[in-house]
């Protein structure tokens, strides 16, 4: 099922910093989660194809149009941190 | 690369030139104060729903019948996950398993005749923001984001690794340029960064069939950056293997300045997109009627026009190949024609004087301030013998220079082509005297002195005398002096 290594490298990629009780806890759930919903292997869905979307919909569009904007202002505002007109973010790398 | 063979493939996207941004109705437009043009949709604030813009897919069909694609019948979007803050919702809507087109191609020319390189898929996605760095990204202590360009319309066009060379390479992206571009679906402009190229490259011993291990080069500006990149980065790869060592694989940058590519990641780190399928966004079903419509749109494109310049116009290969690089210079060639059906005077005049001022001036076709009606009058005015073919370069470049008309900048100068033979002949007879030597030698045979003596009056002249005439009075001068 889930193993610590998984729930390290889950972590990793939503740049969560998890402590050693945490990953213990949450290899637990995590894979009691998976196991609840292992339920559904039993299906044989040999003949079912793959279901791209939930809702009986399909192309559905908007024209090509330019409508109102956000004030930068007001969304600037509401950023942890900015300079200028720019959002200001700690290093990538 | 003695006993190696490259391997290229190449991952080329364009931003489309839709009024308004893939997911929601933000301008899309280049050029605006940064984060202008934003809204909740782009910006990934909660609880939004993007509605695919119908136009991206009008345009993505285009381009995929352009590039000889089948286009799908049933086609989604996906959701790819990654972190980082040019995309504000930690993932990019992509398409995955089922592209809106496979498994096309076109067609370069190279030393061995043409080529045919494959066209694995086509899809739509949406851009990412755009990151500023003071320095390199690895040193600059923080970053500014501007998200206008997030939600900006991109194809993305992957290629076969059907390519062998850089040149093979740099044929094929240039190709695929000008195929695009006369589509009008972008601007495909490489500078801007509306077509941007990533190429994966490994080598492998020649003749053999495997893969060798592949590094993906980004960072490449320009078509001349990308053989460069691509050309270091294939001997880069054999003199590891020649010194016993291994490929890794990665993702490197193209450094311009230092004409080297660097590896971008130290440590490998496993991509992990952990594709889904998008749940805000119901699915594509396209039919054959909507697609046929489409074609019914396509222009006439690059190869075909080739083709036609080349029947039409009896053309060389290589002068209608360079005059459908582009659809403005082929509609600049063509109207000019119209007015002076002469083509490959037209063509010489359009890659060569035209071209290199354009160049020069980093002009673009459209914007030029010759005109061509005023070139086909210009060349009109060779041929009638009011001007000379030397002559005419200098108007040319006048008028490239002011916008004037060929006659205006004619009588200004005062450039009028001498004919009169009697004007003429006074220039001719001093030119003789001076030049007794070479006289003589033309008199014992010596074909070429005469054109030292024509030359010579041409200098006296300024340019303007006609030089067939020249030719004939000094001839006839000479011989009148044996009597």
């Amino acid at each position: 099922m889930i193993t610590r290594e998984d729930v390290e490298h889950v972590a990793l990629l939503a740049r969560l910093e998890l402590s050693e009780e945490e990953k213990q806890v949450y290899t637990e759930q995590l894979g009691k989660i998976l196991e609840y919903a292992s339920v559904l292997n039993e299906l044989d869905t040999e003949d079912v194809p793959p279901l791209a979307h939930v809702l009986p919909l399909q192309n559905i569009f908007r024209a090509d149009e330019v409508k109102a904007h956000l004030d930068p202002e007001t969304v600037l505002k509401h950023a942890p941190d900015r300079e200028g007109k720019h959002f200001r973010v700690p290093r990538l790398v | 690369m003695k006993g190696y063979e490259a391997v290229i493939g190449l991952e080329i996207h364009v931003e489309l030139k839709t009024a308004s941004k893939i997911f929601c109705s933000s301008s899309a437009h280049f050029g605006a104060e940064p984060n202008a043009n934003i809204c909740p949709v782009c910006l990934g604030l909660p609880g939004v729903l993007p509605v695919l813009n119908k136009r991206v897919v009008e345009y993505g069909i285009r381009a995929a019948l352009a590039l000889n694609c089948e286009v799908a019948r049933f086609s989604k979007f996906d959701r790819k996950n990654y972190y980082y803050p040019d995309l504000p919702k930690n993932y990019q809507i992509s398409q995955y398993d089922l592209p809106l087109a496979q498994h096309g191609y076109l067609e370069i020319d190279t030393g061995n005749g043409r080529k045919r390189i494959g066209i694995t898929r086509v899809h739509m996605e949406e851009d990412a923001g755009k990151l500023v760095h003071q320095g390199t990204v690895t040193t600059t202590p923080y970053s500014l984001v501007d998200y206008n360009r997030t939600g900006v319309p991109l194809l993305e066009i992957v290629s076969e690794p059907d390519m062998r060379s850089p040149e093979e390479a740099r044929a094929y992206a240039e190709k695929l340029r000008s195929i695009i571009q006369f589509t009008g679906i972008s601007d495909c402009k490489m500078e801007e960064g509306s077509l941007r190229v990533d190429a994966n490259v490994s080598v492998r011993p020649a003749g053999s069939q495997g893969f060798g291990v592949k590094t993906e080069i980004k960072n490449v500006n320009s078509f001349r950056a990308l053989a460069r990149a691509l050309a270091y980065e294939i001997e880069r790869q054999i003199s590891v293997l020649e010194e016993g060592g291994r490929i890794v694989q990665e993702t490197r940058t193209w450094d311009e300045g230092k004409g080297v590519t660097l590896s971008l990641r130290s440590k490998e780190e496993a991509h992990d997109y952990r594709y889904f399928p998008e749940p805000d966004l119901p699915p594509l079903v396209i039919s054959r009627e909507w697609v046929e419509e489409i074609r019914r749109t396509l222009p006439e494109l690059p190869d075909a026009r080739r083709e036609r310049y080349m029947k039409e116009y009896g053309l060389p290969a290589y002068d209608a190949g360079v005059l459908t690089t582009t659809r403005e210079i082929g509609d600049y060639f063509e109207s000019c024609v119209r007015l002076y059906p002469r083509p490959k005077t037209v063509s010489n005049w359009v890659m060569g004087e035209l071209a290199r001022l354009l160049n020069a001036t980093n002009t673009e076709i459209t914007a030029s301030p010759v005109k061509p009606e005023q070139l086909a009058t210009l060349l009109k005015l060779i041929d009638d013998g009011t001007i000379s073919g030397k002559i005419a370069k200098t108007v040319f470049e006048e008028m490239f220079n002011t916008g004037k008309d060929p006659q205006a900048v004619v009588e200004e100068q005062g450039l009028v082509q001498i004919t009169d033979a009697a004007a003429l002949k006074a220039v001719v007879e001093k030119v003789i005297a001076a030049n007794p030597k070479v006289v003589a030698d033309f008199k014992q045979g010596k074909d070429k002195a005469l054109g030292f003596l024509v030359g010579q009056v041409m200098k006296e002249t300024r340019g303007k005398a006609n030089p067939q005439l020249v030719n004939r009075l000094l001839k006839e001068s000479i011989a009148n002096s044996d009597n």
